[in-house]
């Protein structure tokens, strides 16, 4: 997915603000959508459903963990939008940057 | 890395590195696939798990999916090691591969010292994206739109 596209269904998940409350439940941890749903006022089908688009914006990921699906924050969403901050080519130089001068420091080693 | 004057058909970036010349060009030309974003910058359905570009004028310069699955992003067209490379660039406005697009990137790779290296990145012929050449530009440029950014980070850190 272009990363363009990616960052506009970040943004548009993170629209809605009960959609911001089920991402926010998710920083410090894996949690099912039981206990994602526990002291909120929104129903367990409606969270999944939240969830469903979260997912699809890359936002979240799913932990299958025996009979259980636990979501937690992908990582690389974080990633995808200090790129897409930077800029294609700014992005690319800066990630190179740190690979050339990673293998410069191995070799004075 | 800041832009120069303003050319509607090229983009030019910059970056000091602290690598030997010859590090840097070995890095970027034959470890491409350890840094380059690969999580997006990519074209193929599969999952992309490294870049490659064929050391050689005419060699294909692509991406190798976890399939086994390949997608040409361009082709080498000036291969002088460890200063200058010429690679074209043929993804187009949908991000598809065509042959026939022909966008080329420069790199020069200038010694600053034993270990420090200036890099310069021209993207240029721009003007072959045709009406989507303003669009295909800002992309390469700097895509980062800071109102639309900060508007955004407000609404998550006030929910």
């Amino acid at each position: 997915m272009p990363i363009a596209t990616r960052v506009d269904r970040v943004f548009d998940a993170l629209g809605d603000p009960t959609r911001r409350a089920v991402f926010r439940r998710l920083r410090k941890g894996n949690r099912s959508v039981r206990e994602i749903a526990e002291g909120m006022n929104v129903s367990r089908p409606a969270v999944s459903q939240h969830l469903k688009v979260l997912k699809g914006a890359g936002l979240i990921a799913v932990r299958i963990d025996g009979a259980r699906h636990l979501y937690g924050v992908d990582p690389s969403a974080i990633e995808v939008l200090r790129n897409w901050l930077d800029g294609f080519w700014d992005g690319t130089l800066t990630a190179f940057k740190a690979a050339a001068e990673e293998e410069q420091k191995k070799m004075e080693r | 890395m800041a832009d120069q004057e303003f050319d509607p058909n090229s983009v030019r970036k910059s970056i000091d590195v602290n690598a030997a010349q010859d590090v840097a060009w070995k890095v970027f030309t034959g470890k491409m696939g350890a840094w380059w974003p690969l999580a997006y910058y990519k074209i193929g359905k599969a999952n992309a798990i490294d870049a490659i570009i064929e050391p050689e004028v005419g060699g294909r310069w692509y991406e190798l999916g976890d399939d086994g699955s390949t997608c040409q992003w361009g082709s080498v067209l000036v291969w002088e090691p460890y200063s200058r490379l010429v690679v074209s660039w043929d993804i187009n406005a949908d991000w598809q591969y065509d042959a026939g697009l022909k966008t080329e990137v420069e790199l020069r790779f200038i010694a600053l010292g034993n270990d420090r290296t200036h890099v310069e990145l021209e993207h240029r012929k721009l003007d072959r994206y045709g009406s989507r050449r303003d669009e295909m530009r800002r992309i390469y440029d700097t895509e980062g739109d800071w109102g639309k950014f900060l508007e955004a980070f407000a609404r998550v850190a006030e929910a």
